[in-house]
């Protein structure tokens, strides 16, 4: 991007400009074109793919209006939120309760800075990549406490303390999980992390060794966790607190918490799949760059989208935790876990390392049965549900 | 403040948060409210507010004809609206000393035992809601939706039925309907397997109810817990086999009673699984029903002007909250001179307060959800 750029001043395009100036509109419309044409639209199909999803688990239809199949209902969403209201509760801290959705929604968007949809297609590629991940996500938890805080309802209140418990709590494991992946890699950058897994399977972190591939659960749990999902969802819980944090929120700065929400699984599908399962990694079959860019950038956004959908999922099965279980499932199984797999993973790299090749594959097969027994079950389940009984109108 | 400790007790001295839980909250199935104070995430006291759906429902037992109020006693618990029905005809029955014709017990049976099953299935289906899977509320209600067709097909209502009138039923089931309630019991009866494999043995669901808020059986007794709950706390007592009515003595059905399989005797899993089970018995009952079905009127003659002689008689039935008991007092005349209701939500209410003093906001959530409590049965 900054290569971009400089090239542009150099032929000439920006003439008597200071060069600060240049690199700000830059990165201003770079923001802009993000924001617009890509987190937006993921935002919102993300979330009326989580209601069709949801939907059809529950044998309901879901939304289906709006433009083939509903999949405009989230602009509908969200022009309806525009011309609604603001309101402000008389009690509240106005200056905290109008920063609170702004805070929740930069730490969210200043994530897809360094996520690597492609080989060249990355906004900057920090040398701190996944470090600088880590670190603007927290921004999220500074965003929700101050909503919490600022609302001066004590179910935001509650809902506020509970996530702010939860997220830094949850920090721990996905932060260690992440560390096991930085020592295999030896390096913090997103690109260089994928660059040292290869297209095939067996070349993923995933199947590194037995500790990468506890490591990976350890994360999407905990990544779960931060980011308020089912079974997790505690600081919104619609049954214990009214909707958490978000309770005196409406119109257009509650959907900016949901923006967040549903962007945020993509971010953690994205992060999970540069991590460990080879991210934008192809097999060479051509040599086109154009091409070869697009398949990149398929190939990533599937693999990310996935995890995206098991989240729907596990949403769709799960009922959720309570506050006490969620913190003792973190501090009692999680965090030893995950030191284990850190310090698995550096014993492994003193005995191994280049790596054990076998070792990968055996891991790979056994994942590959992992799931072929997953899907047995799954099986199983669809097979022995029994549909609704229909039957013709009486009259 | 010379006293060190003193001085460091007053530094940490924190103040108990109020909170009001409701009229206007998610979880409190209809219009109840607590008033709850908390330490943080842990309940000191939760005390019940009661009265917000209030309608003088008794009273206007008073105002109306015999027959006017049977529509009314619908209203006092919409879940479960047949068996008010039921309990009400069955008072003005014996003061007047009207036999129900045998067709009609059977037909009353059918109709309570299918909203048995649509009342619990809202019952276990809010509660897998409170705890947070919304999935098992939805596939509870689309199976509640069989059953009101079914009820539709039977009366022409959907929830307040007014079905059972004195002397009988007010419309005889058709051959029909029972092929159709014997097809939906073959489908349902698997249903309840899928419930518990998505729901039941979830281990999340499990952790969040054994050995929560436990009623022991002494508590209930003294609390006068009555219904499913009752039985979750182990004590085998219903009114359907102890104080038998209807045509329930000829019916062969066994009573679940809690075991405490997952964790304590009366804990929230109890109460829940306990509802599950009734739900089978009640197909049970309905198979052996649909069988026996005898041929004949399914109303007696009683006269429009129903005017039953002076006295006064309490009748129950077992509800599915428990037992629900009419007390009539009639002076001769058109109307009846004095109606209360008893109900099963009523009482589990006082107890709300006792059990869930040192439990956390969710937990009383769990409590209130297991003691399926339902404000117009509370309020009437």
């Amino acid at each position: 991007m900054q290569a971009f750029v400089d090239q542009l001043i150099r032929e000439g395009y920006f003439p008597g400009l200071p060069k600060e100036i240049i690199y700000l509109g830059a990165m201003l419309l770079a923001a802009l074109v993000v924001l617009s044409f890509f987190v937006a639209p993921l935002a919102g199909i993300t979330s009326w793919l989580e209601r069709r999803v949801w939907a059809r688990m529950q044998s309901r239809v879901g939304p289906n209006r709006v433009g083939p199949q509903g999949i405009l209902q989230w602009l509908a969403d969200g022009i309806k939120n525009l011309l609604k209201e603001d309101i402000i509760p008389s009690a509240a801290d106005k200056w905290l309760f109008v920063l609170a959705p702004y805070i929740v929604f930069v730490g969210f968007l200043a994530t897809f800075v360094v996520i690597p949809f492609g080989s060249q297609l990355i906004v900057a590629d920090l040398n701190i990549g996944i470090f600088y991940l880590l670190a603007v996500t927290s921004l999220v938890v500074v965003g929700i406490l101050m909503a919490g805080w600022a609302s001066n309802n004590k179910w935001s209140l509650l809902g506020g303390m509970r996530s702010a418990a939860q997220i830094v709590s949850y920090e721990i494991p996905a932060g260690l999980a992440v560390l096991t992946i930085i020592f295999v890699a030896g390096t913090m950058s997103m690109q260089g992390i994928i660059k040292a897994q290869g297209w095939a399977p067996w070349d993923w972190f995933l199947f590194y060794n037995p500790f990468t591939f506890v490591a990976f659960f350890l994360y999407f749990t905990a990544a779960l966790a931060e980011g308020n999902r089912t079974p997790f969802d505690i600081p919104e819980a619609e049954s214990e607190l009214v909707a958490g944090y978000v309770t005196e929120y409406s119109g257009m700065r509650f959907l900016f918490f949901f923006f967040a929400e549903w962007g945020n699984l993509y971010v953690i599908g994205a992060i999970a799949t540069t991590l460990f399962l080879g991210g934008w990694q192809v097999p060479p079959v051509t040599d086109n760059p154009v091409l070869i860019g697009v398949l990149q950038f398929m190939v990533f956004f599937l693999k990310a989208y996935f995890w995206v959908f098991v989240a729907m999922w596990v949403r769709g099965t799960l009922p959720r935790v309570r506050v006490d279980q969620l913190m003792s499932a973190c501090w009692k199984y999680l965090v030893p876990l995950s030191f284990v797999s850190l310090l698995g993973t550096a014993a492994w790299m003193v005995l191994y390392p280049k790596g054990n090749r076998l070792a990968s594959f055996g891991m790979f097969l056994m994942g590959v049965a992992i799931l072929l027994l997953f899907f047995k079950r799954v099986n199983y389940q669809i097979r022995h549900s029994r549909p609704e009984i229909y039957w013709k109108p009486y009259i | 403040m010379s006293d060190p400790v003193h001085a460091e007790s007053e530094a940490f001295h924190t103040e108990d948060m109020t909170i009001s839980m409701g009229p206007q909250h998610p979880s409190t199935h209809g219009v109840l409210r607590f008033i709850v104070k908390t330490d943080g995430e842990v309940m000191r006291e939760a005390i019940p507010d009661v009265g917000y759906l209030h309608r003088s429902i008794e009273k206007i037992g008073e105002k109306v004809t015999w027959h006017g109020y049977v529509p009314y006693t619908d209203r006092a618990d919409y879940l479960a609206a047949m068996f008010t029905n039921q309990a009400f005809c069955m008072a003005a029955e014996k003061l007047a000393g009207v036999e129900v014709t045998r067709r009609g017990e059977f037909c009353r049976v059918i109709a309570c035992e299918l909203n048995r099953i649509a009342s619990h299935l809202i019952a276990v289906g809010s509660f897998g809601q409170d705890i947070g899977a919304v999935t098992p509320f939805i596939h509870a209600l689309r199976e509640r939706e069989t059953v009101n067709n079914l009820m539709e097909e039977i009366c022409g209502a959907r929830l307040t039925y007014n079905y059972i009138r004195i002397g009988g039923v007010g419309y005889d089931i058709t051959p029909e309907t029972c092929g159709r309630i014997s097809e939906f019991l073959d489908h349902f009866e698997l249903i309840v397997d899928e419930y518990n494999r998505l729901l039941s043995y979830n281990k999340i669901f499990i952790e969040r109810l054994a050995n929560i808020a436990v009623i022991t059986r002494e508590d209930a007794f003294q609390y006068n817990i009555v219904g499913p709950n009752l039985r979750a706390s182990g004590f085998k007592w219903d009114i359907r086999r102890d104080i038998p009515y209807s045509v329930y003595p000829e019916l062969e059905f066994d009573i679940p009673v809690g075991t405490g399989e997952k964790g304590t005797l009366g804990d929230c899993y109890d109460r829940y699984i306990v509802r599950i089970r009734e739900m089978q018995e009640s197909c049970r009952i309905l198979h052996q029903c649909l069988k026996m079905l005898p041929k004949g009127p399914a109303i007696a003659k009683v006269a429009r002007k129903f005017k039953p002689p002076a006295g006064e008689i309490y009748v129950r039935v077992e509800a599915p909250r428990g037992d629900m008991g009419f007390y009539v007092v009639s002076d001769g005349s058109e109307y009846a001179y004095r109606v209360r209701i008893r109900t099963g939500s009523f009482t589990a209410m006082s107890l709300i307060d006792k059990i869930s003093r040192g439990l956390m906001v969710a937990d009383l959530i769990a409590l209130i959800a297991s003691l399926d409590v339902d404000a117009p049965e509370i309020d009437r």
